[in-house]
């Protein structure tokens, strides 16, 4: 099976290997597709070597992070202008060498995933204690960002198992930093379903080479249309368990409100903030790109899936009473309204699943490490023992109102233009239960994150006296709130200049939709077997 | 040949989820392990087997002369071995710790990070 896929000049001839092999030298704006990868990979083990040097870490990530950024910046620039950007390691085409391709689905979400990095860092530069940084906060943290990166921009199956291990084995690090004995419960739980989730995965993924003998995307979109009678509803039922899995849809989304409460609060809002949407993008990339049949086949599941997510989190959010858990709940119920964009499909679904994700990337960091300074200041996470915080702090109450507006999608804030999406997608689409189901989430999320906001900033006294209030010291206050303003920005920023990220997510949906443009990129060999 | 395998890979996927519907850590590790080895044979069997043909190509020659064996799956079990066996090495050390801790290791009786009966949220101010 898997020699059907080598053209047949290449092996005949053996010298002729232009069909095979990338000729001209590989330009220097090329690497910028790899540098969200290796930059964070190197940096992360230097600062292993480094690891009793602990001032020098949080400034060599922040680098690292800072760069990497930038260079994202200039890619998502570069896909938008010219199309998808692929690199081809070693030079080798596709089927037969591995590609890094960043479309712009993978470069909006490593964009948005490298400036939450950046931001968590400048965050844990106070927060993080010296036996964290001694076990290795800082080298996990880069080897979590390279990992997700690697899963946005990579442009083989394979590969995207292994940045999900990278990632995985990042998480349990982070999530197991202090040793608490919830930390440890939580850390039991995460670890086992999450590795239950990614081993489906790789059996999905050694089906999918048994069956179409290759496991780069672009040669397998082509492979996939090409076989009519390949059993793709196996595969991708089994894809779509593993990443719903990943992602925490509904009903199988217990172990996040189980785990996700308990580490530090940086590794909350970075795992809140990236973890879950790579599930999405997978699925998103898989479902609708390589098997763009199941997502129809399954449309019934994925709506039941899609909106019993949603509205469960907006509840388990209501009856929550430690703002961490809430805070989960809330990451569920944004999972669900990004599986509405998915089950809705089309070009107008899944710009709104992917506008959304990107949404949630930014406001759920902002909002967990808001959380962390509100547990910082109240000296506890429970919302009846909270409150006097507008007082104490009024700056920072306005920005957690205007994440709290952010998440209820309220205009002129992120949240608003992804909401009009998905509406208009499930309208559009005739699915009015979907649309209300969504609607009415939203709007019980709306009261959950308010009432955090009423409790902590707007009452001052706690039935039992007035409320204990810790004010931050000066370094603190330039520590905790300049990350969580910086997210604030982006937050207003995507929602008042709407257009850069209205674009670049229709332009994520459409190169999904029709991959051509990404096949094309990717290899000159593959397309002449387009039909 | 294939054939055959496919069975093992069955019962080695019946016994990993047998052991991993389990309340006890312990078994929840030995499900894990063997979940593991279940795929990695899956993956070996998806290249499809051939008997002992390397894939060498003999010198003076632009191709191999015969059907080969796929290196490709190799490479791919290879990776997937171990960062298996990575992972395990670390649940091990993490069940470890927590029966330690927690004094248990059954998982019903885990309730630190979710209490049997959290407090409610407050209903009014």
């Amino acid at each position: 099976m898997a020699e059907t896929t080598i053209p047949a000049e290449t092996t005949s001839s053996g010298l002729d290997v232009s069909a095979a092999y990338v000729d001209a030298t590989v330009q220097a704006a090329d690497y910028l597709v790899a540098l969200p990868v290796l930059g964070p990979l190197i940096m992360g083990a230097l600062c292993l070597m480094l690891r009793r040097n602990q001032q020098l870490q949080p400034g060599l990530a922040g680098l690292t992070l800072a760069a990497v950024f930038i260079g994202n910046l200039v890619l998502t620039h570069r896909v938008m202008t010219e199309g998808p950007v692929f690199m081809a390691m070693g030079r080798w085409f596709p089927p037969f060498g591995i590609t890094f391709n960043a479309d712009g689905l993978g470069a909006f979400l490593a964009l948005a995933a490298s400036f939450v990095g950046l931001v968590c860092v400048i965050y844990s530069a106070r927060s993080v204690d010296s036996d964290g940084r001694r076990y290795g906060f800082y080298p996990f943290l880069l080897f979590l960002v390279c990992g997700v990166s690697g899963a946005f921009l990579t442009g083989d199956i394979f590969n995207l198992y292994v940045w999900f291990e990278v990632l995985l084995i990042s998480s349990f690090g982070l999530i197991i930093l202090g040793n608490s004995h919830a930390q440890l419960d939580g850390a039991v739980k995460y670890a086992f379903l999450n590795l239950v989730a990614t081993t489906l995965f790789l059996i999905a993924v050694g089906y999918t080479y048994g069956v179409f003998g290759t496991l780069n995307m672009a040669d397998l979109a082509v492979q996939v249309a090409d076989t009519p009678d390949a059993p793709v509803v196996t595969i991708s039922l089994l894809f779509l368990f593993a990443f719903a899995m990943k992602a925490a849809a509904f009903p199988l989304n217990f172990w996040l409100p189980a785990s996700y409460h308990t580490p530090n609060i940086v590794t909350a809002a970075l795992f809140a903030g990236l973890l879950t949407k790579v599930g999405v993008y997978a699925l998103i990339r898989i479902g609708g790109m390589l098997f763009p049949e199941s997502l129809i086949t399954f449309n019934e599941v994925l709506v039941w899936v899609a909106a019993l997510t949603t509205v469960l989190g907006a509840v388990g959010a209501l009856g929550s009473s430690d703002i961490r858990k809430l805070l989960g709940f809330l990451v569920l119920s944004g999972i669900g309204a990004m599986f509405v964009g998915i089950a809705v499909g089309g070009p107008i679904g899944l710009a709104g699943a992917v506008l959304y994700a990107v949404h949630s990337i930014v406001v759920m960091a902002a909002l967990y490490l808001a959380a962390g300074v509100i547990g910082r200041m109240n000296g506890s996470f429970e919302l009846s023992e909270v409150g006097g915080l507008y007082r104490a702090s009024p700056f920072f109450a306005a920005l957690f109102l205007i994440l709290v507006f952010a998440l209820s999608g309220l205009p002129p804030f992120s949240g608003f233009w992804p909401k009009v999406l998905l509406v208009r997608g499930a309208l559009e689409a005739g699915e009015g239960w979907l649309t209300f189901a969504y609607l009415a989430a939203s709007f019980i999320s709306m009261i959950a994150i308010g009432r955090v906001w009423l409790f902590a900033f707007w009452r001052s006294d706690l039935p039992s006296g007035p409320a204990p209030v810790v004010a931050l010291e000066q370094g603190e206050q330039a520590a905790y709130v300049t990350p969580i303003f910086l997210l604030v920005v982006i937050v207003v920023g995507l929602g008042v200049i709407a257009n850069p990220g209205l674009e670049l997510a229709g332009l994520a949906a459409v190169g999904i939709l029709d991959p051509i443009g990404y096949v094309e990129a990717v290899s000159p060999v593959i397309p002449q077997v387009m039909p | 040949m294939e054939f055959v395998l496919s069975f093992l890979v069955g019962a080695y996927f019946i016994g990993a989820v047998y052991l991993l519907l389990s309340r006890h850590l312990i078994r929840l590790l030995l499900g894990a392990a063997l979940l593991s080895n279940a795929v990695n044979l899956l993956i070996f069997t998806a290249g499809r087997l051939a008997h002992e043909v390397p894939p060498v190509i003999p010198s003076g020659l632009q191709v191999p002369e015969t059907v080969t064996a796929n290196p490709l799956p190799q490479a791919l079990v290879l990776t997937a071995i171990v960062i298996a066996f990575s992972i395990f090495a670390y649940l091990l050390v993490l069940c470890m710790r927590a029966y330690q801790e927690l004094g248990t290791d059954d998982t019903a009786y885990m309730r630190v990070a979710e209490p049997v009966d959290p407090p409610r949220p407050p209903l009014g101010y």
